[in-house]
């Protein structure tokens, strides 16, 4: 790759990435000053991941998400005000408030819907890339889970029928190492979670999930692959969440040295540390991110609730 | 009309929506190269192809899901449950995802799936694969309903479920599959039966009993026993449990002041119960006797035909009930 197209793709990283650190921390402000219902779980730290998968895909391409899913909205495009409102329980919000943090979605964007089951999107990013073969489209769908719904069934029944089938999806573990407090090499004998790709008969790889180009460039082969009928592949990710499991959890079960180690290979750090962004851009984005962010938080917060009786509609379509 | 069984009128409306319809396919467990497990889809895998009527592996959490994530993305996939009792298998996928995602965008997108599966006892199929679970699917906001008896109603209302642009969950009853009906329209009618209208089977006025599914047939051969002994029952059947007709339900009470409720799920909370509560404040002063309820007896059915039969409402213990109430 050229380094012309090197600096363009790391300003836009570098963006999408700022946007999705800014705006957790916006959310987890709001969870602070009790303006936001519920919880939600941060994608802090994890930011290289959606970013560099979903700048290998197309406008009319899908993904699945899941409840650690802000970070996959935003590396979509996905409208910050829309989202921020969503999170708050505002009409305004992409599900008028009925979805919430976990459930957010944004069809317009082919978002097939963040999902407060583990592993629940699985079988349905699966069924998208049935879709697109059966229509005929070389739509690509990107599943995103946590390495916790690499235990559940629906992992192992869709992945099996994606690689019976050469389905176009692409399974992306971000594998955070820890399921809530449970850590995942205390719950599986093998750890590295990309080996399961051969016993499906695809190819599987582990990567570094804090190096954007790193997941760019592996992604963007499992894609081309997928784009051209040959079926899927399994990526898992190395990432690490700053937070604990969501909001409301200090993540004290895990171990200090640990979080500084990942903590000190950050994202947006290990991008920095390429030089292929001068100090100056990096403050030039960081301003116009702000102001992006300032703006959601504002129109969230001054956005009205939905009416109590809206609670009765969208529960079928016409 | 035409005579004809019902997993042949089963074929018939999934082969007509086939072809009028690009976007519909199937999925489900032996639904392609031998045609389901019950015959309903023999031939259409040679019609439409692999990718259209697919064979799935025992991944009912997988094919399901894929149902609501082909549904989201513009297909209309009808996917089969070999046996309704299957439901809890994937209940995850049936409930939290396909029933709820429309409404959890706040209507962003729709599911327009159906999910077929066989319900019912009377096979000495036992604890497993017997179950009349109806009213489990029908607790859950978000999906439609649907329990047909005949096969007439099974083309009609498969052909309104899955142009429906909403889930729905569509009980077959096993024992009737190879039943045969003399009320499937001609061939060439396209015809479509509404959800929520329920069908007055028989006229009378001296009780209602509202029935579905297999109740519907078998409280038919009541009635029409009782007909000849001078009671005269009106036999309403269901059709759809959601939407519910309440109004066609109401209207024969007012009139005949008795009601018998025949449902096979298990009495304890189930569907008869929420029928007689629900048309009460409508009734209350136009009822003669106590609502009464027949169902199956609250224990997993048993394997032995002994212990079986007797647990499942049939035509002598609806007509037995009936004697009692008038």
């Amino acid at each position: 790759m050229s380094v012309k197209k090197d600096k363009e793709l790391a300003k836009q990283f570098y963006t999408v990435m700022y946007r999705t650190r800014r705006f957790e921390e916006e959310v987890f402000e709001f969870y602070k000053r009790g303006l936001m219902p519920g919880l939600a779980h941060l994608y802090l730290g994890e930011e290289a991941i959606a970013t560099g998968a979903c700048a290998t895909l197309r406008e009319d391409d899908y993904i699945g998400s899941t409840h650690r899913g802000h970070g996959h909205l935003v590396a979509r495009g996905a409208d910050l005000n829309r989202m921020m409102a969503e999170i708050l329980g505002k009409e305004t919000g992409y599900s008028k408030g009925k979805g919430g943090s976990m459930h957010i979605m944004a069809m317009d964007k082919g978002i097939l819907g963040a999902n407060g089951i583990v592993g629940g999107e699985i079988p349905i990013a699966t069924g998208a890339a049935y879709s697109a073969k059966l229509r005929g489209t070389d739509q690509v769908t990107l599943a995103f889970f946590g390495d916790s719904a690499s235990n559940e069934g629906t992992f192992h029944e869709s992945i099996n029928m994606a690689a019976a089938w050469d389905l176009p999806c692409v399974y992306i573990i971000e594998n955070n190492l820890f399921g809530i407090s449970v850590d995942i090499r205390r719950v599986t004998r093998e750890h590295q979670l990309s080996k399961r790709a051969e016993g499906y008969g695809i190819p599987g790889v582990t990567i570094d999930g804090n190096d954007v180009f790193t997941v760019y460039e592996t992604v963007r082969t499992a894609v081309e692959r997928a784009r051209k009928g040959e079926g899927p592949t399994l990526i898992e990710c190395l990432t690490y969440r700053w937070q604990g499991h969501h909001v409301g959890d200090p993540g004290e079960y895990r171990d200090p040295e640990e979080l500084a180690e990942w903590k000190a290979r950050e994202p947006l750090g290990v991008l920095e540390g390429k030089g292929l962004l001068t100090e100056k851009e990096i403050t030039q984005i960081k301003a116009g991110v702000d102001a992006e962010i300032a703006e959601a938080c504002k129109f969230a917060e001054e956005s009205p609730y939905p009416d109590p009786s809206e609670a009765y509609s969208d529960l079928f379509v016409d | 009309m035409r005579e004809l069984m019902v997993r042949d009128a089963i074929r018939e409306a999934l082969d007509e929506e086939m072809a009028r319809d690009s976007t519909v396919f199937q999925m489900g467990e032996d639904i392609g190269v031998i045609g389901g497990n019950f015959k309903c889809t023999v031939g259409l895998r040679d019609k439409y192809g692999d990718l259209r009527v697919k064979d799935t592996p025992i991944s009912e959490q997988g094919f399901v899901g894929m149902g609501v994530g082909a549904a989201l993305t513009g297909l209309r996939p009808v996917v089969e449950l070999m046996f309704a009792d299957f439901m809890m298998v994937c209940g995850d996928q049936l409930f939290n995802q396909m029933a709820k995602i429309t409404y959890m965008s706040g209507g962003q997108c729709s599911v327009p799936m159906v999910v077929r599966m066989p319900l019912g006892g009377g096979r000495s199929s036992a604890a497993q694969h017997s179950q009349s679970i109806h009213a489990w699917a029908a607790h859950i906001p978000g999906v439609k309903v649907v329990l047909p008896s005949t096969a007439g109603e099974c083309k009609g209302l498969l052909k309104t479920a899955i142009r429906d642009n909403n889930p729905v969950i569509f009980f077959e009853h096993k024992m009737l599959y190879t039943t045969k009906f003399d009320d499937v329209p001609d061939e060439g009618e396209d015809v479509c039966i509404p959800f929520g209208k329920a069908r007055i089977v028989t006229e009378g006025s001296d009780i209602t009993v509202v029935a579905n599914s297999m109740m519907t047939i078998k409280a038919e051969k009541a009635v029409k026993k009782l007909a000849q002994e001078g009671i005269h029952a009106e036999l309403i059947d269901l059709r759809t449990i959601v939407p519910l007709d309440t109004e066609t339900i109401i209207r024969s009470v007012k009139k005949t002041g008795k009601l018998l409720i025949v449902d096979e799920g298990h009495v304890d909370f189930g569907i008869s119960g929420e029928i007689a509560a629900r048309i009460m404040p409508d009734v209350f002063y136009d009822l003669e006797a106590p609502v009464q309820r027949l169902g199956t007896g609250n224990v997993p059915l048993p394997f032995s035909p002994a212990l079986e039969f007797p647990l499942i409402p049939d035509d002598k213990s609806i007509a037995a009930k009936i004697r009692e109430m008038v």
